[in-house]
Order: C-alpha cells, then structure tokens, then sequence
C-alpha cells in the first residue's frame, strides 16, 4: 500500500454515499463467489501455443521502417565525473547513426519516483544523461545507435571516457555504519512499538536473539529489458517489454514535456517482469535518442547490461530476537534492521512487514533503517521485504522451537493471532494453521527428528524444515475495464494490464466468459496498451483482484445498460440490475431464471450492433477495514553432503492459503515458480559487487547462480480454496507469496540435518564445512 | 565485437601458414570459449582459423591406447564406447562440465586451451596481468571465491576451469603438437604453466602450434578411478574442487596412484606429492589424510577462497576411501 493510495483512500471513504463494494460488510455478495465452473478450472494458458511457435510478439520484435539499434556504454567509476570523452572513433565505425552523451542529449525533467506520484514509474529521480555527474558504477554514460545490433555493440566500444573519481559508498559493510529512519516503508510507518519488547525479552523463560544477513540480488527474468520506440511528430510510440504501460506513459510524458495522451505504450507480452520492468534509464535515453535522431530505435540491454543499469534485491542486516513464555507463548517480538538503499530511490525494503502480522506476540518492536550506498538504484523483486524477512523471522521462529524443544509447527499454533497483532484489524480470511496441518500431513513432517543430525544416508545428512509464508494482499486504485458486447453475442474485456506469463489473461478470460454467461471462445480479453481502459500494474501480486474489481464494476454498468435496451417485450422487463444474472449467453433473473433473454436477442430487438459499458474499480478499502494476507506453509527435506558442505534439496512442499484459487494450472505455476526462486535465494543467488569499486563482478548467467533444473526436486503444492469473502472474487494474490519463507524453510532443514544455522544468505558449501 | 575474417584450413600445414602469416589470428575450434571472449572485448583476433574438420577421429588402439583428434567433440569423446571402456574418468570428467549444448560445440583442443573464468579477466574496466601485462591484479583482493590456492604468483590467482583436463593429468596424457618445425608431443601436466610473472603467457606451445590430437596411453587392469566435482549448483557451474583419483591397490597396500586436482590452480594440478606419500603405504584413511595435508601444505587462501584448502583435502580422502572401498 503506497501514501499516495492512503491519501486517496482515506479522502474516498469519508466520501457521503459512498455504495460498499460487494465484497464488504453491507454489499451485495457476488454470486460468482462460491460458483464453480469455469473459475478455478485448470485452463491451459490461452497465450501458450502463440508463445512455443514464436508468435507472440514481445518489444524486442516489433518492426519498424528505418530501425536503429541501441547499445549503451556503463562507467566504470562508481562515483565521480567525465572529464574527457572521445566519441570521435565510435562516430566514424561503419554503421553509426548517432552517439549521444550528456553534451548533446535533449534537457529531460528527472523521473518521478514510483509511489510518490499515482502514476510514476521512476526507479530513480536522478537525471538522466544530463550532466558529467556519475552516480553508481554502471551507469550508462553514452547510447549509441546504428544500423545493426552488431555495429552499435562494435562502436560503442570505441568511446573513450575519463573520469575524475570521487570518494564512493560501495560497501555495506562500511556503510551500515551510518544509517537513517526512511520517511515510510511503502506507506506505513517505519517503526512500531506495542508494549516493551526488549525489557520483556530480557526476562523470558526462553529467547533467542540473532542477526540475519542477505546479499543483493539481480534481476534475471528471460526477456531481456527491451523497448523499440519510434515518435510520430510530438508523440511518442513505445513497445515496452514492462509491468505498467500507464505509468511508463505518464512518466515518459513528464520526462519530456509532452502530455501524457502523446505517449502510446504498447506491452501486450513480457517474459517475466518479478517487480524488475518500470522505467529504467534504457526506455528514457532510447526515446531522447530516437527524438534527436530522428529514427525509430530498438534497445534491448545485453545480460550485463540488466546487472549494470536495472536495480534488483538489496542486501539487509537484520536482528530478530524472540521472547516466550515457557507454555510457547510469546511475550517479545523484535524485528530490526538496515537495507542499503540510494540517495535517489524509496525502496527501504520491507523486511518487517510479516513480523508486523504473523505472530500474537505481546510485545512488538518493529524498526527498519536504510544505509545509502553509490549503487545502481535497488528496486522491488518478487517477494521484496517479505522473502528475505521471512528468513529472518522464520529463522528465528525455528531457533526459539529448537531452544523449546518443541515442534516448530507447535509453537507456531500457540501464537495464532486473533487479530492483527500491531494494526488490531479483524482478518479477512487467514486458515494459516489449516494449513500447517494439511501440509504437515502430506509432507510426513511427523517423520522429522527432533534432534539435528540424526538422519543419514551414508555421507548425506538428511534433514526436515518449515517456514510460514506470507504476503500481504493489495489491490491498486484506478484501474477501469469496458466492456464491448456485439450483436453475435460476443464480447470484448479491455484493461491496460499486463501478461507477464502469469496466465493473466487466461484466468481473466475464465473470470469473464464465467461472469457473461459466456463460453471461453466467445470472449476476449484485451490488454497491455495505453489505448485501453487504465489498468493496474502488475506489481506487489495486486494485479488479478484489481482487474477483477475493475470487471465487476464494469459488468454492473454493463446490466444497467442492456436492461434499458430491453424494453417491454423482453422476458427481463422491468428487472433491476441488482436481480439479474449472466447465464447461457444472456441474462436472467436471479429468482426466475427461465425469465431469461440472450444478449443476441436483446441487442437485435433494440437494433444494436454493439454495446459499451466501461467503469472503474471501487477504491480498495477493503484493505483498510481487514488485516489482509496470503499465507502458507513451506516444508523442505534436504540432503547436505558431510564432507563438502554441499546442500541438494530433495523434497519441497508449499501448503497455501490464498483464498479462491482461480485457476489451478496456473496457480500451480506461480506457487512453484516463487519456490524455485526461493531455492535460489536459499542456496546460491548472489549479486558479487566488489566493495572497492561498487562493481558488479558477476553479471551473466554463467557466474550469477540460479537454480537449475537439477537443483530442483519435485515440488507439490497444495492450498486450502478458501474463498475470502472480502477481496473480489475471494482471491489473494499468488505471485510473489511463493517464495516466502523458502529461506527459512531451507535453512532449518539444513539445521536439522547438520545442527549448523546459517544465518547469511547464500547457504553455500563453504559455510557447512 | 570487432570486425574478423574467418577462414576453414584445408589441413594442418595450412592452417599453421595462415596463423604464421597473421599476427593476430587465432585457431578455432567449438567456439564455446574464444567466441565468448571476443564479445567481451578479451580477445581480440583478426582472423579465426577454423581446424575443427581437421582431426576428429577417435582411435582405438591395440596397444589398449587412444588417440582422440583434437576437433572431436566433447559430446564424441564422453560418449565413444572405447573411451568409456578403457577411460571411463575421462568420460565422468567431460559430463560434469559445462551443458550438453556447450559439450556438442567443444573440441579437445579447445577444451585444453580454454581461458580461465576470473571475473576480473572479464571485465575490462578490471586491472589484469593476463589481459595486460604489467597493469595489475584486481582479484587478488577482490572478490575471488574461485580463484587459486596453489601455484599462484603476486601476479594471477587465476584458475584453469577445465574438468577434462584434471582427468588428462591423471590419465598421463600425451597432447600431439604440429608447428611449423614439425610434430612433436607434449605431456599435458607439462602444457600449462603456473602464472609467475607472465600470467599471459598460459601455455608452452607458441601461437602457431596446432593440437592435432590426445593420446591416452594404455592403462593396466588394476586401476580403479573416479572423478568427484564439487561445485555451488548441481550442474552448469565450475569446479570449486575437484579430484580425479586412480589407484591400484593390492592386499591393502596402495601399489600405484594418481592424483589431480581441479579448480585449485592455473593449471589442471597432478598432485604429485601427494601421490608418493601414498605409494607403497597401506590403503588407510590415515594415509589419505597425511597425503592430503602435504599436497595442500603450500595452499595459501585468498579474502574469499581459503576454504578450498580444506576442501580439497576432504575431497582427496573421501575419493580415495570411495575407490578403495570399491576394491576392498
């Protein structure tokens, strides 16, 4: 949740009349709630056959007439100025069409930091290209273009820069020396305190008390980051491989002057965004290029060129110290803090959230604090906050069980909340320890022994963890959907949202042929593109309940409207809205429904070829009125090589809890996506930046480790289909949850197998030996 | 990348003509390594000499030898029934490298001569003494998780990243060079040299000798061998230690023995001390460990890579106890 939507929300619900959303306490329930037919079925992604035959068309792919190519040249300095710069033999290299640096980019206004404004995508405020300045090592310092990606990638190493260096902040370990209170973290306060947590600590029966630390990582999504952009006059046309055409639009507007209707984003597909694709310096310097040049230009940013310029996970230090009861319960609850962070961004990772609403803790002590470095700017990435907070938390949680001597899962039950525990809300929905149990069960997790070290299978050590999981539900203003009903009875959605690969618009598709009476075949969802309706980014696992919000507003405008077209003679006449339902292609009503009309019907007998409803979301107050979460249980079994250190887990299960599963393909999908990513985190991620220089010194693929497929075991996912009678649809967000808590998960395991915590990120070998 | 002219030898002599005529040419094999270094701006040739067609034969001979060509694949070699009859270490040792598809494109030529994976090698904005004589070494106190324990000099901590080539140094493989004085051989545990002063300088052959093949001389019966790799992901990464080990042990005394270590050192290391520490001792763990400790008694650990050091004498006990077991 961002100020800008508490600002917007605390103004709207003061609002006189306001109608509560069906989803809240006075609404109407929605009848599509508890239905099940198409919403949940496992529907193959609709966009999958397009994908394997090459066919979709990502914005690395779209043609232009007269294309240039991009490629840009990074300092090497972390901090400093450009003395000399020599572009003379790069202008001269076959091919080149243009070179630009800040001696001859166009005067540009800085971006707007995303969160401070409603539609800002900046991920940085710094200016771009706009004066000798350097800011962090890999800023990009010359954009080149040519004719072929092979010339621009050739003659951009032709340029010649000197620097002048500066006095740089590119350790953290220094620099964790001198930090400051952020103003928020996303909107909430950066410290808590509900009673007195460290004296309470200091007399319980049991507590642990340790510091945890996580390193950085990159972005890696398959699609590189790419856009191929081209302006028409004062317009601006940009195919954008990015999580939020909207605020691209918006930004890139304010960025160059223009208003925000002159600038046309198109991003119909990406190859994964995990919170990477915004606004990065590529899109702003291809565009201020593509303007001077007078060409349309393509730039998609080598491997390197995603570690140099585009921000990722940041490192933290964090303290979490437990105080209890000796029946389990406990009585403090300390989770603190530093994230390195910039001067010119606001993303103090928020790795306090889940200790803000998992535990019935009696005393809670919540304080972040960031440190700012002369990096490239951190941003979010999948899970950000929670996925390293969990292990922390979840850590710590395992050590207090451990010092106990009870059952990690046990301990967790003794301190259910009732409520929430710092904002005092009721839940929404939370069947966390139905999940432990169904988790519990499947996994065989009574199999565990209690005492690390106990299981072997001849050099392996075999051992059992758990984590909890948890993510917190959003949904973002805004967004609109219209919907276009023509007279064969088939009916278009649009929304300028965002198919990441998720199965967004698959599960939309099944969202809207459900709510239509329709089948699967007679509808389309149309999306990623400022031409439609405004839509939600697809950020912060929001995106699903805020497109579902935006539809449902929207087919209500939609009945409203087809019922005035029906006039006397139609089965309907004389219904309301609120007493109709979609059905068999038309709509009935609700307490008769063989008073039934088709929409090829009514829209014949009114003489209609079409028909157009569009409307906007409620704003999300839900959000404020409950305490609302995705959550889950994350069991691990893993096999840790006693002479080498090395860890391969041979055994995962994910138990969820994220209210109504909307298709279970593609829940699937995600949930072990998020896993496998958090294996990743777990045993091996790890952005190495020299701390002399504040360069990254890994920046492929070949050196930067993610899973591979034989670092994955099978992983069963399980959840509890709760539906939340408060979020629309009863759905929670999916995407990032998943890879929370597999740090923990992990990490006790390997305690269990070994009886050696690892309380820094990454679990390497080299730390079991 | 910069502009290069590309050129297939008709034959050994040709090719050798070619790069003697060129300062700046370079033999090609797979690709899978020079073509990398080419786009980071590492290597920069001016004409590539492709000898892959040359000499890809592998030659099963009745001496119980075998003679690999040096453009067979990697993916050949793992593979062919004779090698993995008679040198089945070498077949391990190939399959725990790299992927399938890098393993399709390597040669054995390029294999041997393929540059180390310093990151700071790679990174030209980086001082090194392997790119730019006399410029430095940022590795030395830099992040240098893979770097060297043994053999290195103030001037490199670089390792050779070949899993091959540990199995060729235990095997006492002969590479076949052709230069433009004529043929001759060279042992591979003498092919690479330790960094010194000229990190840059990596092998004994002069810019224009050809590998044209390896040959693997035969072995005795008694030998029993294996190749362990441990690295920081299942697959797809380098060796942070690895051992090829071979033993022939009689009634529990260790007969014969050889030992080499990858992921340590320049070059792919033939643990020759430990070797006669083990020769004629009893098949013991005791003597494993003793062996060990004296191989690894000059390592030296570096800001981010001394646990190698006890790695690798884990990693030698544990592959001995693993082969001798396997006799027992």
């Amino acid at each position: 949740m961002t100020s800008i939507q508490d600002a917007a929300q605390s103004l709207l619900k003061t609002a006189i009349g306001l109608v509560p959303a069906r989803w809240l306490p006075g609404g109407s329930p929605d009848p599509l709630m508890q239905k099940h037919g198409l919403i949940g079925a496992p529907v193959s992604r609709l966009d999958g056959a397009l994908k394997v035959r090459g066919k979709a068309r990502f914005a690395a792919e779209v043609p232009m007439q007269g294309l240039t190519y991009a490629a840009l040249l990074h300092s090497t300095v972390a901090r400093g100025r450009i003395v000399a710069l020599d572009i003379s033999a790069a202008e001269a290299a076959p091919g080149v069409v243009f070179v630009m640096t800040y001696r001859n980019a166009p005067r540009m206004a800085s971006p707007a930091l995303m969160n401070t404004k409603p539609k800002a995508a900046g991920t940085s405020n710094l200016p771009v290209m706009q004066d000798a300045e350097i800011h962090w090592n890999g800023e990009p310092v010359a954009v080149l273009l040519a004719d072929t990606q092979e010339q621009a990638d050739h003659a951009v190493t032709l340029i010649r820069v000197t620097y002048e260096t500066a006095p740089a902040i590119t350790d953290f370990d220094a620099a964790k020396g001198s930090t400051r209170v952020p103003a928020n973290i996303l909107g909430e306060p950066p410290s808590i305190e509900r009673g007195n947590a460290e004296a309470t600590l200091v007399q319980a029966a049991f507590q642990v008390d340790c510091t945890y630390a996580t390193p950085a990582h990159n972005h890696n999504a398959i699609e590189l980051h790419a856009a191929t952009l081209a302006w028409e006059g004062d317009k601006l046309i940009l195919h954008d491989a990015t999580q939020m055409v909207n605020n691209v639009a918006w930004t890139l507007s304010q960025i160059f002057g223009i208003k925000e209707e002159q600038v046309h984003v198109r991003s119909p597909y990406v190859g994964g965004g995990f919170g990477g694709k915004s606004l990065w310096n590529h899109q702003i310097l291809a565009a201020a290029a593509s303007r001077v040049s007078g060409r349309p230009v393509r730039i998609m940013l080598p491997r390197e060129g995603v570690f140099r310029s585009v921000g990722g996970r940041t490192m933290t230090e964090q303290r979490v110290a437990l105080g209890a009861r000796s029946d389990g319960k406990l009585t403090a609850l300390i989770h603190t803090g530093t994230a390195a962070m910039t001067p010119h961004n606001e993303c103090p990772e928020q790795f306090s959230f889940p200790a803000r609403h998992l535990y019935a803790a009696e005393n809670i002590m919540i304080a972040q604090r960031v440190a700012d470095m002369n990096i490239v700017a951190n941003t979010f990435m999948r899970a950000p906050g929670e996925s390293i907070g969990t292990f922390a938390l979840e850590c710590a949680m395992d050590e207090l069980a451990e010092a106990m001597q009870i059952d990690p899962i046990e301990l967790r039950r003794r301190n259910e909340p009732a409520k929430d525990p710092t904002s005092g809300n009721e839940f929404s929905s939370r069947h966390l320890t139905e999940a432990y149990g169904r988790g519990a069960e499947q996994f065989g997790w009574e199999k565990r022994s209690a005492t690390p070290g106990a299981r072997r299978d001849g050099e392996w050590l075999i051992g059992m963890g758990m984590a909890t999981a948890t993510y917190p539900y959003y949904r973002m203003p805004g967004g609109a959907a219209r919907i276009r009903l023509t007279a064969d009875g088939r009916a278009t959605v649009s929304t300028a949202a965002h198919e990441m690969g998720m199965g967004t618009a698959t599960v939309q598709t099944q969202h809207i042929a459900e709510r239509l009476g329709l089948a699967m075949d007679q509808v389309v969802f149309e999306h990623g593109d400022t031409a439609l309706p405004p839509g939600s980014m697809a950020g912060g696992s929001s995106q699903t309940a805020s497109i579902a919000a935006a539809i449902i507003a929207a087919h209500d405008a939609f009945k409203a409207a087809l019922l005035k077209l029906v006039g006397n003679d139609s089965p309907l006449a004389g219904l309301k809205p609120d007493a109709v339902e979609a059905r068999d292609g038309g709509l009935c009503s609700s307490e008769e429904p063989d008073k039934h009309e088709t929409y090829v019907s009514i829209l014949r007998r009114a003489g209609r070829e079409e028909l157009v409803a569009e409307a906007s979301a409620p704003p999300p107050l839900e959000a404020q009125e409950f305490s609302m979460h995705s959550y889950g249980a994350q069991f691990c079994e893993v096999r840790v090589s006693e002479i080498t250190g090395e860890v391969r887990v041979s055994r995962f299960l994910g138990s969820f809890d994220c209210g109504r599963i909307l298709n279970a393909k593609t829940a699937a999908s995600q949930f072990r996506g998020g896993i496998i990513m958090g294996l990743g985190l777990a045993l091996m991620e790890e952005t190495h930046r020299d701390p002399r220089t504040g360069r990254i010194m890994n920046p492929s693929l070949a050196e930067y480790h993610v899973p591979v497929h034989m670092d994955v075991p099978k992983i069963d996912v399980i959840w509890t289909d709760i539906p939340d009678p408060h979020s629309p649809l009863g759905a929670h967000g999916i995407g990032e949850i998943g890879i929370t808590g597999v740090g923990a998960a992990v990490a006790n395991a390997v305690y269990n197998a070994t009886g050696k915590r690892i309380r820094k990120l990454p679990i390497s070998l080299d730390k079991l030996l | 990348m910069n502009p290069f002219t590309y050129e297939r030898a008709a034959d050994g002599a040709a090719a050798i003509r070619l790069v003697s005529d060129n300062r700046q040419a370079k033999y090609l094999g797979g690709g899978t390594n020079l073509v990398d270094l080419m786009r980071e701006q590492v290597e920069r040739p001016k004409l590539l000499v492709d000898v892959t067609a040359l000499s890809r034969e592998i030659e099963a001979r009745e001496d119980g030898s075998v003679l690999i060509g040096a453009g067979a694949t990697n993916t050949a070699v793992a593979a062919d029934r004779t090698v993995r009859e008679r040198f089945p270490l070498l077949s391990r040792a190939i399959l725990a490298g790299a992927s399938g598809q890098i393993r399709n494109m390597a040669t054995v030529a390029g294999n041997i001569l393929q540059r180390t994976r310093c990151t700071y090698f790679y990174d030209e904005a980086a001082r090194c003494n392997k790119r730019e004589p006399g410029a430095g070494c940022d590795a030395i106190d830099g992040v240098n998780r893979i770097h060297a324990i043994l053999g290195a000099s103030p001037s490199c901590v670089a390792t050779h990243p070949s899993d091959m080539c540990v199995a060729l140094a235990a095997l006492d493989a002969v590479v076949h060079v052709q230069g433009p004085g004529g043929d001759r051989t060279v042992k591979l545990v003498d092919l690479h040299r330790l960094p010194g002063g000229r990190p840059d300088i990596e092998t004994v052959l002069d810019a224009q000798d050809l590998i044209t093949g390896v040959e693997l001389p035969a072995l005795g019966f008694a030998w029993r061998a294996t190749y362990r790799k441990v690295r920081d992901r299942a697959s797809y990464a380098f060796a942070l230690v690895s051992v090829a080990a071979m033993v022939d042990v009689q009634g529990g005394t260790i007969r014969d023995v050889r030992l080499a270590l990858g992921g340590v050192a320049h070059k792919p290391w033939r643990a020759w001390k430990a070797e006669e520490a083990l020769r004629g001792r009893l098949a013991t763990r005791e003597s494993f460990a003793q062996a060990a400790e004296a191989e690894l008694a000059d390592a030296a650990g570096l800001r981010d890579n001394a646990f190698k050091i006890e790695l690798a004498k884990r990693c030698i006990v544990a592959t001995l106890g693993d082969l001798i077991g396997e006799t027992a």
